[in-house]
């Protein structure tokens, strides 16, 4: 049975609970919308590279749940399932981050139909050693895509220059050696041992009555589930950056930069809620939009609209990160690091953090309109140990004190790293 | 008001509003760049607010709104102007006006903006200026969308339609100060403007406040719509051929036909529902046969213009497949013209356009421009209405748009050290 809460202060209602083949449900209805969405998340993504089961210790190789997410598809006749879900009129698509593997879809009909093939399909592999090996020329230009994109390619950049050993700094896609190297015993039993229900959240969002999903779970799925596998950490990583500086010449219009820093580990619950808003908002009195310092860059023209700041909290490790287009990478991180130290020692304006709390709750509330960011937090806050709908409450709780905490912990010129990206030359 | 359309789509599924505000103008080589430059200078200050800090600031006090700067083309008509999406009131601690701070900051940025002299301010445009020629130059970076640029800059060369969105390095090199607040002044004395609003709001209300945020605007002259066309200049039977090559991993492909000879005023629900059956969806020609089939393209996607009455294939291929594709992709739009389509290829086609118009419905940015297309073509089918149609479309209706379709333009982009070379 499913519990229901209500949001008042969201005008939200979510129907929630754990099957008793551990599937985390949540059903969160949206009167007056026409559409559905179905998020089918399983807790296994591209840096889950080491796990015990039984006792034992196994290898999820470089790329695998990139490459097993392709794979899940494939339906026993060799028919493509997405394919066949657009057939029923839902559109349907999946994506693989470090930490978790989704297959989502959207309909304006036809939901349960569309859902109960959802279910089988991801349950229910049915791909040959014929097709692993087609799918990998697809793999490999998918790679060699991301390897032409100037943001990837910084992005993975700054990764290397802040991770030692984090499986974060390798493209969750894998490279062309680990692709190759792929074979379909490897990717049944990877499926075997995470696409387990006690190792996935389905969240269900839109137009959706909340028994009828609960139904169609207990039917499609099987009633009982291995436990879930039990992750390991490849160990701590050192303070401060591996590299400080690391550069690419590529086809670009303009030279850009991105700079971050380590943060805190293991984060999880409602202390990764908390942690995540006191970064946004620390960031923000340095140089989001309205900070005095943005509007000097972007008047000196050392600064875009491309500049921006984001701190991600991903598979165990965490960081805050900034940058845009540029023509003095160096000479922007020097500024940013100077003006964080000054209100690392001085405190934050107390009235300028209050208007970024304001502007913090109006995004909690605007981000309320996307079906598909509903589904996502929620799915990721299942995994978690938190509750995606109470991110207000945890608001109210931060302080100007925890920013500045946070400013004089980590935004300092020790911890920092850059990846830039330079013009070639044509 | 004179030139002044409002339309407010009440909705109270939604927590936040959105209100935009778009001036239509002439798309082409003398307009471009300035359409593309001027909303970003007036979002750098007002006569109250003077400067970019201040606008964020008093952003952040309507609880995070945002008023953003947009730029779309449509055929050869600009429209530019600005978006807001604010969190709606009845959601927030003591019931703020947000939706009435946002349309008094709207109107400020449109009509009072920070000047000197009489004209914008020219550190304001300088730096502005300088930004769009960075964008321009950015257009680089995205080697796909970079080659759909490349497609439509020589398929239609020489024609207005055929100018990029933000205009040419050339075209923002000239602009000034004295120039560009000429065209402003110009635009808010006589260019049509569309307002557009979605939330809980009564349209009453919206109406009064949209009539007070805009009074200060000099209406001096006569309205002026912009015109947009299916005229072509290319000669009929002429294929235009480009070759370039570049620092890639893997080679873009890119087709343009001519869609609208046989089809003058193109029926949007089969042109929505053919393009998804060629190349717009998973169960598509292009999608299953080329990709999935035969392995010749890592994406192959088609996209249609209607304004202008085009058809246009990307896809990413490798280097030495570029004729192969070319035949292959022909093939599939010779075998829809002659009504080859299996059953659940038809029904794939409309269920995927049924289920995107639908779709529409619960996004905000979404209904924002479905209706600003509306507004601009005049007329048209409210979104429910365009999804009934759409899933009654026929083969033969889908065969029809195939048969009008006439290949004009093959644009390659690649890595191989060849000398390009223009026909």
């Amino acid at each position: 049975m499913l519990t229901k809460r209500d949001y008042p202060r969201l005008g939200e209602t979510a129907y929630v609970g754990e099957l008793e083949n551990g599937l985390r449900l949540t059903v969160a209805p949206k009167p007056g919308y026409r559409k559905s969405l179905a998020f089918l998340a399983v807790n296994y993504g591209g840096a889950d590279r080491l796990y015990e089961r039984d006792g034992e210790r196994l290898q999820s190789p470089a790329g695998a749940a990139h490459f097993l997410e392709h794979k899940t598809f494939e339906l026993e006749d060799g028919q493509d399932a997405m394919s066949l879900l657009a057939q029923r009129g839902a559109n349907a698509n999946a994506f693989t981050s470090p930490d978790m593997t989704a297959f989502h879809f959207d309909c304006a009909g036809g939901l349960e139909d569309s859902l109960r093939l959802l279910l089988r399909f991801v349950s229910a592999p049915s791909f040959t050693p014929e097709s692993v090996e087609r799918e990998k020329p697809i793999i490999t230009q998918e790679i060699r895509m991301s390897e032409d994109d100037p943001e990837d390619v910084m992005y993975y950049g700054l990764l290397k220059a802040l991770y030692e050993h984090a499986p974060l700094r390798e493209n969750v896609a894998g490279d062309v050696e680990s692709v190759e190297a792929m074979d379909a015993e490897t990717l049944y039993r990877l499926h075997r041992d995470f696409y387990v229900p006690a190792n996935m959240a389905l969240v269900v969002t839109g137009r959706a009555d909340p028994a009828r999903i609960e139904d169609i779970c207990l039917e499609a799925l099987p009633r009982s589930s291995r436990p879930r596998p039990l992750t390991v950490s490849p160990g701590p990583e050192k303070p401060g950056p591996v590299s400080v500086r690391t550069e690419r010449a590529m086809d670009v219009g303009a030279p850009m930069f991105l700079a971050g820093a380590k943060t805190k580990s293991g984060l999880l619950g409602r202390e990764s809620v908390k942690f995540e808003l006191t970064a946004t908002l620390a960031l923000s009195a340095v140089l989001g939009t309205s900070s005095p310092l943005y509007r000097r860059l972007y008047d000196e023209g050392l600064i875009n609209e491309t500049f921006g700041c984001a701190f991600e909290n991903v598979a165990g490790v965490s960081h805050l990160s900034f940058g845009g287009e540029t023509r003095n990478a160096e000479h922007v991180c020097l500024r940013v690091l100077e003006e964080a130290a000054n209100q690392a020692a001085r405190g934050l304006d107390g009235a300028f953090f209050e208007r970024q709390k304001k502007t913090a709750y109006g995004g909690a509330i605007r981000a309320l309109g996307s079906l598909e960011n509903i589904a996502y937090n929620l799915a990721a806050g299942a995994f978690a140990g938190y509750d995606y709908f109470e991110t207000l409450g945890v608001l109210d709780t931060v302080t100007a004190e925890d920013c500045r905490g946070f400013l004089a912990s980590y935004l300092t010129a020790r911890s920092c790293a850059v990846s830039e990206i330079l013009t070639k030359e044509r | 008001m004179r030139g002044v359309w409002l339309t407010a789509v009440r909705a109270e599924r939604f927590k936040t509003g959105c209100l935009s505000v778009t001036a239509l103008a002439e798309h082409g080589k003398r307009t471009a760049a300035m359409n593309a430059v001027l909303p970003y200078v007036l979002r750098r200050g007002t006569s109250r607010l003077p400067d970019m800090e201040s606008i964020a600031g008093a952003l952040d006090d309507m609880y995070g709104a945002r008023i953003e700067p947009a730029i779309r083309k449509r055929g050869e008509i600009a429209a530019l102007g600005f978006c807001a999406d604010f969190p709606d009131g009845a959601f927030l601690p003591g019931r703020p006006d947000t939706l009435g701070a946002v349309a008094a900051l709207m109107g400020e940025l449109l009509l009072s903006p920070a000047t000197k002299g009489g004209r914008l301010r020219g550190d304001y445009v300088e730096s502005e200026r300088r930004n769009l020629l960075d964008d321009i130059a950015a257009e680089i970076n995205d080697k796909r969308s970079y080659a759909s640029l490349r497609l439509t800059g020589t398929m239609f060369r020489g024609e207005r339609y055929g100018v990029p969105k933000l205009g040419t390095a050339a075209d923002a090199e000239k602009i000034s100060v004295a120039t560009l607040t000429k065209y402003y002044k110009e635009l808010m004395a006589s260019a049509p403007i569309e307002v557009f609003y979605c939330g809980a709001e009564a349209p009453e209300r919206v109406a009064a406040l949209v009539r007070e945020a805009l009074s200060p605007l000099p209406r001096s002259a006569q309205i002026r719509m912009p015109v947009t066309g299916n005229a072509w200049v290319v000669p009929e039977g002429q294929v235009r051929r480009l070759t370039e090559t570049m620092d890639v991993t893997q080679g873009r492909l890119c087709m343009g036909w001519r869609l609208s000879e046989a089809v003058p005023d193109p029926d949007r629900a089969a042109l929505a529902v053919f393009n998804a059956a060629f190349g717009g969806s998973v169960t598509s020609k292009l999608f299953t046969r080329v990709r999935e089939e035969l392995g010749l393209c890592y994406y192959a996607e088609s996209v249609t213009d209607r304004w202008k009455g085009a058809l246009f294939v990307s896809a990413g291929i490798d280097f030495d497949m570029a004729g192969t594709a070319e035949r292959e992709i022909a093939a599939q739009l010779d075998a829809l013209a002659r009504g080859e389509l299996e059953d659940w290829e038809l029904e794939g086609a409309r269920r995927a356009v049924v289920n995107a118009v639908t779709s529409v419905l619960d996004e905000q940015p979404g209904l924002e421009e479905y209706y600003l297309d509306r507004s601009i073509a005049g007329a048209g089918l409210r979104p429910e209405e365009l999804a009934a149609r759409a899933s009654l479309v026929t083969r033969e209706e889908i065969a029809a748009a195939a048969a009008s379709a006439r290949l004009r333009c093959v644009t390659f982009l690649t890595a191989e050290d060849e000398n390009a070379d223009e026909t």
